[in-house]
């Protein structure tokens, strides 16, 4: 009985498809954003942006990505790493190649350019599903993994092979480079993932997202109503890699600063991005958020837990993450394999009704 | 329904303009004859019928008219006009809408959700549009609820609009399913075995949808359907199928008594 939907009363059509339609839900949403856009930058330390608030935020703009692919439109990829080293590696070129280019948008940019790609590794898609396109998605992760370590133009011929991030500013305020305050690192993420989320909200309940959800359900009942599948599928790549481009944008030019594509955007990746959408739920933009915390904040929680308060040696308590992080996501698949945002879901549920059972 | 069976002498049935006329239709799917020079007609406002026993081509009959098949001989025109071989969603726009034998919903997402992907076609604003939530946008959201309520309303679901679809019990989906449809306001209106699996009340209950939306919204029916109790007293003319060949064509009362038919459904002495 502390939630509570009685006496809401939606009496049009536009109020009803609110993404908040209940009032404690919108305030608490206008609260949180709040607290995220004007409380926390004054706070933040650079323990907390560069460990815990910025992995996650990026993280969480390359879950959203794939959730569109995989969850709404029911496409597997394997391709999430090699889409961020495009986004990365095209934010650096613009970058250096338009020095006077705004940051901001040289990572929009870049999203656009990892759209195209995806476009491109999408066409597939039209002829195979389920493992088979997650494996030619596999192909995209390996070549162009393989492109930018093999094609020196993409790295300036740097002598390292690696990028490194120039320094750029927004509104003079340094936001990459060595000298940026963990702040402005938070505030800029955060900047995107509110953008992003909030494309990613409208999408998915306009009718480009109910054509996504249709071919993800039932494709030949989707092209038979009127669903282009060819239109559908093609469009969900390229929103999928515009988001994952601009998370691995950010991943360089924010969060790292120096990366190398191998290291930062192998196979791991796309994996990493794939379990934090399916813990998270496939399918909602809230799963998108938790699965990426979760992955993202398990494993330093655990650091602070076994060596900050029970001062394990540091390699055991390495090695027992990895096996407690596995144990755990096993658990959390076989207790709700429908992911986090239907924990939430059913934890609501039990709110709506507490302290009775029925 | 018993209305409707001594109303085969209204004008508006089966006496109106032809909507799509299929000409000498053969599918073949490798050695195998599915449907053998066959010819009918659907006219404007009717609700026509095609029966037939097991695998004598009624499905695919439907499939060759909503583009899932291409048949590899005969011509197909719509309203007045050759129609080329195209895609199923290409089918659609023109405004052709069907329903499923095993239900094809999209079992993930809502009741409403799955009437409003029914009008998909209808739905022209464009993608950056949908993604600012732009004002058009919006608007032509609304517009669409508004008619995909007004098909809630007809059907009396209005009580599982936000629940998905895959948890509704078998007779609901199957009324979703032609809401579905119906959403499209489509022209022509295909279904396949509409009340396959119900029991009595349930199949009266779609007889009278049935009915209904030929009445209310005048749309033009072609249906499969197994029980002849329904087919004859709600069709205006049947088409009848065996082994992929059209054995009879005609109004309820000469196809009883069609000596073919007879034959196909009982068997022959020999």
């Amino acid at each position: 009985m502390l939630y509570r939907e009685a006496g809401e009363f939606r009496t049009s059509y536009p109020d009803d498809s609110q993404t908040f339609p209940i009032a404690f839900d919108k305030f608490r949403y206008y609260a949180i954003l709040a607290v995220l856009f004007v409380g926390v930058p004054f706070i933040v330390n650079d323990y907390w942006a560069n460990a815990v608030l910025v992995p996650v935020l990026v993280w969480s703009i390359a879950a959203l990505g794939l959730n569109i692919l995989t969850g709404y439109c029911g496409q597997i990829s394997l391709g999430t790493g090699g889409f961020m080293a495009v986004g990365a590696y095209s934010c650096y070129k613009l970058m250096t190649a338009f020095p006077d280019l705004n940051v901001v948008f040289c990572i929009f940019l870049s999203g656009f350019v990892t759209a195209l790609v995806g476009i491109v590794f999408g066409v597939p898609s039209l002829r195979i599903k389920g493992f088979y396109l997650a494996v030619a998605t596999l192909a995209a992760q390996f070549f162009l993994v393989w492109l930018f370590n093999g094609v020196p133009w993409f790295y300036n011929y740097s002598a390292s092979g690696q990028i490194t991030v120039p320094e750029r500013t927004v509104f003079g305020i340094a936001v990459t480079g060595p000298y940026t305050e963990p702040w402005a690192k938070y505030l800029i993420c955060m900047f995107f993932v509110f953008v992003l989320a909030w494309l990613a909200r409208n999408l998915t309940r306009s009718s480009v997202g109910r054509s996504w959800m249709a071919i993800r359900d039932m494709d030949i009942a989707a092209e038979i109503i009127g669903v282009n599948p060819l239109k559908a599928k093609l469009q969900a790549f390229a929103v999928s890699s515009f988001f994952v481009g601009i998370s691995g944008a950010l991943f360089f030019s924010v969060y790292l600063g120096a990366v190398e594509a191998s290291e930062a955007f192998g196979i791991n990746q796309s994996f990493l991005v794939l379990f934090m959408v399916i813990i998270g739920g496939l399918g909602s933009i809230f799963g998108s958020f938790a699965g990426a915390a979760f992955i993202v904040l398990l494993p330093v929680l655990l650091k602070n837990l076994l060596v900050g308060r029970l001062s394990w040696p540091t390699d055991i308590a390495t090695n027992s993450e990895f096996i407690i992080v596995g144990a755990l996501i096993i658990f959390f698949l076989i207790v709700e394999p429908h992911g986090l945002a239907h924990l939430a879901r059913l934890f609501k549920e039990k709110l709506r009704l507490w302290p009775f059972p029925h | 329904m018993s209305d409707k069976a001594n109303s085969e002498a209204k004008p508006k049935n089966g006496s109106g303009e032809i909507l799509m006329e299929l000409k000498g239709i053969s599918l073949r799917f490798g050695g195998v004859l599915a449907i053998s020079d066959v010819s009918f007609d659907i006219k404007e406002g009717e609700i026509r019928a095609i029966i037939g026993p097991n695998g004598a081509g009624k499905s695919s009959m439907l499939n060759v008219i909503s583009g899932f098949y291409h048949p590899q001989e005969g011509e197909i025109w719509f309203r007045g006009e050759r129609r080329p071989s195209m895609r199923p969603h290409r089918v659609a726009a023109q405004g052709i809408a069907r329903t499923f034998q095993n239900i094809a919903l999209f079992k993930r997402m809502t009741t409403l959700d799955n009437i409003m992907t029914g009008r998909m076609t209808l739905m022209k604003s464009s993608f950056a549009a949908q993604a600012l939530w732009w004002g058009p946008a919006e608007r032509e959201e609304t517009e669409h609820r508004e008619k995909a309520e007004r098909i809630i309303d007809f059907l009396g679901i209005q009580a599982i609009r936000k629940i998905p679809v895959g948890t509704l019990p078998y007779g609901l989906q199957k009324r979703v399913e032609l809401g579905r449809a119906l959403a499209a306001e489509p022209k022509l209106l295909l279904l396949d075995e509409p009340m396959a699996g119900m029991n009595v009340e349930e199949k009266e209950d779609m007889s009278r949808f049935i009915l209904d939306v030929n009445d209310e919204f005048g749309t033009t029916i072609a249906l499969i359907e197994h029980d002849m109790g329904v087919v004859m007293d709600i069709s205006d003319r049947i088409v009848v199928m065996d082994y992929g060949k059209k054995i009879g064509d005609g109004r309820p009362a000469e196809i009883r008594n069609n000596q073919h038919v007879i034959d196909a459904y009982l068997g022959v002495a020999h």
